[in-house]
């Protein structure tokens, strides 16, 4: 019969931390929210009414830039104060600043339908 | 536009991903409870030092055998279970060595048959709560966490703890911090899994059978020679 175990690693030490709480909800909440937001803005974005607005790239670009905010400060805390690295928390970091790279790549590009296809 | 055609496609696919997601996420969260949370947002600790475990046996055993575990581990239950037994008979009752059981909660829902075993430890009745959760687990662990509390309660109950003392003492989450500060100084013991032994300054892990706890405190008495 093989060791049998049961272990504990980075995620676990992030989340028993106090820094899982931010202003009384859990961290993991105000991600699902901001990820639902980037989303719904993305979706309006390609909408017919939206289309040719360059109103949900700007919010998005603002979204995700607060989102990069906030995971950098988390990303802070892991390596300096908490003193563990749990993957779920960086692929986050990851995914919100891929997010915000991209649009404002697409913000500095950003060009109206029309204009598009008359070239 | 020719983007259009492809629409209906995508916003498939989206939906496909969002229903798999949902369920993903709500299967998920039927591990999540209030029992928990009751716990983790402990308003007032007794104190924040590390705590250094219930002993079982005699001051005087030349051996001491310390078992860092979590009653939500299903390897530290069995050693409770297969090898527990003969570890009390065959070494502690016959003064050879002494048993140390610290906690060590590997992740959140680990904190609640802690705190639970913390309580009935108040009222010396650590060791008979410790059996009725590694005993039971399967009982308790497979349910929702939710029921937990009621479970845990009704352990309690069986082994004879002042039951108000007992609820008044999870109501105030009164060990969560000691539990925590417990946990931190065993990771920095450098240990990540349960079970762990630390026997006479060597260490094993996983659930070792008796004959392996043997002869770790066999060769304990020979360095104590």
């Amino acid at each position: 019969m093989g060791p049998m175990v049961c272990s504990t690693g980075g995620c676990e030490t992030v989340q028993l931390s106090e820094y899982a709480v931010f202003f009384g909800l859990p961290v993991a909440f105000h991600g699902t929210v901001g990820f639902a937001s980037l989303f719904v803005v993305s979706l309006a974005g390609l909408q017919d009414a939206w289309y040719d607005n360059r109103g949900p790239t700007v919010l998005l670009s603002v979204l995700s830039g607060i989102g990069v905010v906030f995971v950098g400060y988390l990303t802070y805390l892991e390596a300096a104060v908490i003193h563990a690295w749990c993957q779920w928390c960086i692929i986050c970091a990851i995914l919100v600043t891929t997010i915000f790279l991209v649009s404002l790549f697409n913000l500095r590009g950003w060009r109206p339908a029309q204009e598009i296809t008359a070239d | 536009m020719a983007g259009r055609v492809n629409m209906k496609a995508f916003y498939g696919i989206l939906a496909l991903i969002a229903v798999v997601g949902a369920a993903a996420v709500w299967m998920a969260s039927q591990g999540s409870s209030d029992a928990i949370t009751q716990i983790m947002d402990a308003p007032s600790p007794v104190n924040t030092e590390a705590f250094p475990g219930y002993v079982m046996g005699s001051e005087d055993a030349p051996v001491e055998i310390v078992e860092y575990a979590d009653f939500t581990c299903d390897a530290c239950a069995a050693f409770a279970v297969l090898q527990g037994p003969d570890v009390k008979s065959r070494l502690v009752q016959t003064g050879v060595a002494r048993w140390r059981f610290r906690g060590f909660a590997l992740n959140q829902a680990s904190l609640v048959p802690l705190h639970a075993a913390d309580c009935a430890g108040e009222q010396g009745k650590f060791w008979e709560m410790h059996d009725q959760l590694m005993f039971r687990q399967r009982d308790w662990l497979r349910s929702d966490p939710g029921g937990w509390m009621r479970t845990l309660r009704g352990y309690a109950e069986e082994i004879g703890v002042d039951l108000d003392r007992y609820a008044q003492c999870m109501e105030e989450g009164r060990y969560a911090s000691r539990i925590m500060a417990t946990r931190e100084e065993i990771v920095a013991l450098g240990i990540g899994s349960t079970p762990t032994f630390d026997i006479g300054g060597q260490r094993a892990v996983g659930a070792i059978p008796y004959d392996q706890v043997r002869a770790l405190v066999d060769q304990a008495m020979e360095r104590n020679r």
